[in-house]
């Protein structure tokens, strides 16, 4: 009886050790999270006392000057990942439909295979293949065809210059589709056979089938699946600088260069003009953290008022 | 009776495995046939191939004929979506869409046939939820998601969602197994309901289910249809003795 006793008492031993030390690993990435943030808060300090609110309202950048203000970056930003979803989604999951519910079997699963290659390309290939390529293409052909018939438009106005707010779209597009379409894929596939049988014993065909019950079924993970990509978008860094333009300005053109923030942060940290502009980029480091933290947020906050109504569970 | 639906010499493979073996049945209009045997014995398969459910499956291959009426629902030229439209399916486990509400279900698959005005989707639901005894209960939360209904109640949406689409055959796959005694209570009352609009054909391995709501039983085991005939005469006097083995509990 006390043998039993004492293996019991060691058996306790172990699991608590375990328990405490996996408690300070999990434990340990919330405080390396605080100490970045405070750290980002701190160095940007001088800046946030200079310039206040006026930070993200004005649009006047000059290091020389040390007048900061991040505007146009912010909407670069988030106009070009915006626009950049826009595009994907619709390609994202159609591609994904195609691989789970129309291709052959094999043929979905060599474009499955082919669309994850492309979330391994680097992304600095990507800005060489935008600048050497798509913009020089988007240059002699899309921006002169789109001046010409769109032109009317305060969208498609001014000078073709190649790199733009539509090349960073464009490359941007492309390297959200993997993320997109691979979980868009992997949540068509859980999609239960049950609801699928449902509507085709409807007499649905493949198309209604898809509309009535894949998709229903499925949109709050494609929705998840796009925010991931809206993330990854607003967070990309190297091929956006590569292709955009680096010029901070509000343009309603997307034919106009423009600037995103971490393309800001890319191109001038290592040669700041003193502490307040080291300073500056670091708060717009915090911003991008904070944009970054609030897409999250809300993408958290839709699905959970989504997925709340199937509480109830069904087959 | 006239038969409504004439299986014959069906064969199923699904890739190697021979699952239904050369089998031969006439179905009459409005009864009630009960298909029963052991698990693994090929009942659901056959039930599934009346309505061509077997086309989702890559591996599957049919061969023989189904007649429904005069129509020869695996020859070439016919549309397997017309078919399903004529022949509607409950599943074993409850499956409405969750995405939608209580009328949305309903009305899901007569959508499916075209535009339909407003005051006839709601004469469609209210009689389709009429005719499967569910009006009542969910008459005041039509607009509620689906999922919030009880199990048995689901399982009587699905029945009025088959129902809404005027099919001439409803199959049944276990439609009672996943649920409690008085939720299948209900829906044995509503097979003999049905019965009188509906061709029924209904899997069970409940074999009192059986007894109580068919009028015409086919035992099958392992692929083969061994014996098929009025259910009184099946369940007292059966002429296989596989048949007797396995209504008296010797085995399955």
């Amino acid at each position: 009886m006390e043998e039993r006793l004492d293996t019991y008492a060691k058996k306790g031993n172990g699991d608590a050790i375990f328990r405490v030390i996996t408690l300070l690993f999990a434990f340990s990435i919330i405080v390396i999270l605080l100490i970045m943030t405070g750290e980002m808060v701190i160095e940007s300090l001088p800046a946030l006392r200079k310039f206040g609110w006026g930070f993200i309202t004005g649009s006047d950048w000059d290091a020389v000057q040390g007048n900061f203000a991040a505007l146009p970056y912010l909407y670069g930003s988030v106009v070009s990942s915006i626009l950049a979803i826009l595009l994907a989604t619709p390609l994202s999951v159609g591609t994904a439909l195609f691989i789970t519910e129309l291709a052959p079997h094999k043929v979905g699963t060599v474009t499955a295979s082919l669309v994850e290659l492309l979330a391994a390309i680097p992304s600095v290939i990507y800005g060489l293949w935008g600048i050497l390529v798509m913009t020089p293409w988007l240059q002699s052909t899309v921006e002169p065809f789109l001046i010409k018939r769109f032109g009317f438009l305060p969208f498609f106005r001014g000078a073709p210059y190649g790199v733009s707010m539509l090349a960073a779209v464009f490359i941007l597009m492309i390297m959200i589709i993997p993320i997109i379409t691979s979980i868009a894929k992997e949540v068509l596939l859980a999609v239960p056979q049950s609801q699928k049988e449902a509507a085709v014993a409807l007499g649905a065909t493949r198309w209604e089938m898809i509309r009535i019950a894949v998709l229903p079924y499925g949109r709050s993970g494609i929705l998840g699946a796009v925010i991931l990509g809206l993330g990854r978008a607003i967070g990309e860094t190297m091929a956006v600088t590569m292709v955009i333009g680096n010029t901070p300005q509000i343009s309603l053109s997307l034919l106009s260069p423009a600037y995103t923030m971490p393309s800001v942060i890319a191109n001038e940290f290592a040669e700041t003009a003193g502490k307040l502009h080291a300073s500056a980029l670091m708060e717009i480091g915090l911003i991008l953290l904070f944009v970054t933290l609030v897409i999250n947020f809300l993408a958290r906050l839709l699905l959970w008022s989504v997925t709340r109504r199937w509480k109830g569970g069904v087959a | 009776m006239s038969t409504k639906l004439k299986l014959d010499h069906l064969n199923i493979h699904f890739g190697a495995n021979h699952a239904v073996k050369d089998t031969s049945m006439d179905i009459a209009e409005n009864s009630v046939t009960a298909i029963i045997g052991p698990s693994g014995c090929g009942k659901s398969t056959v039930l599934r191939s009346i309505n061509r459910m077997h086309d989702m499956t890559p591996a599957a291959r049919v061969t023989g004929r189904i007649m429904l009426d005069d129509t020869d629902i695996y020859d070439r030229s016919v549309d397997p979506v017309a078919i399903r439209r004529r022949v509607g399916m409950v599943f074993q486990k409850p499956n409405p869409f969750p995405a939608m509400s209580i009328y949305d279900n309903v009305i899901a698959g007569y959508k499916l046939n075209g535009v339909l005005k407003r005051g006839d989707a709601d004469e469609i639901v209210e009689s389709s939820l009429k005719r499967v005894a569910l009006w009542d209960e969910v008459k005041d939360r039509l607009r509620q998601s689906a999922v919030e209904l009880s199990g048995g109640q689901q399982q009587r949406l699905c029945i009025a969602r088959t129902v809404a689409v005027k099919p001439e055959v409803i199959l049944m796959d276990e439609p009672a197994s996943a649920l409690d005694p008085i939720s299948t209570l209900k829906i044995e009352e509503l097979i003999e309901e049905l019965k009188e609009r509906y061709t029924i054909v209904i899997v069970t391995h409940n074999m009192q289910q059986a007894a109580r709501v068919s009028d015409v039983t086919a035992f099958f085991y392992i692929g083969e249809l061994i014996e098929m005939g009025e259910t009184r005469k099946i369940f007292t006097n059966p002429e296989k003795k596989q048949t007797e083995d396995y209504i008296t509990g010797r085995f399955g």
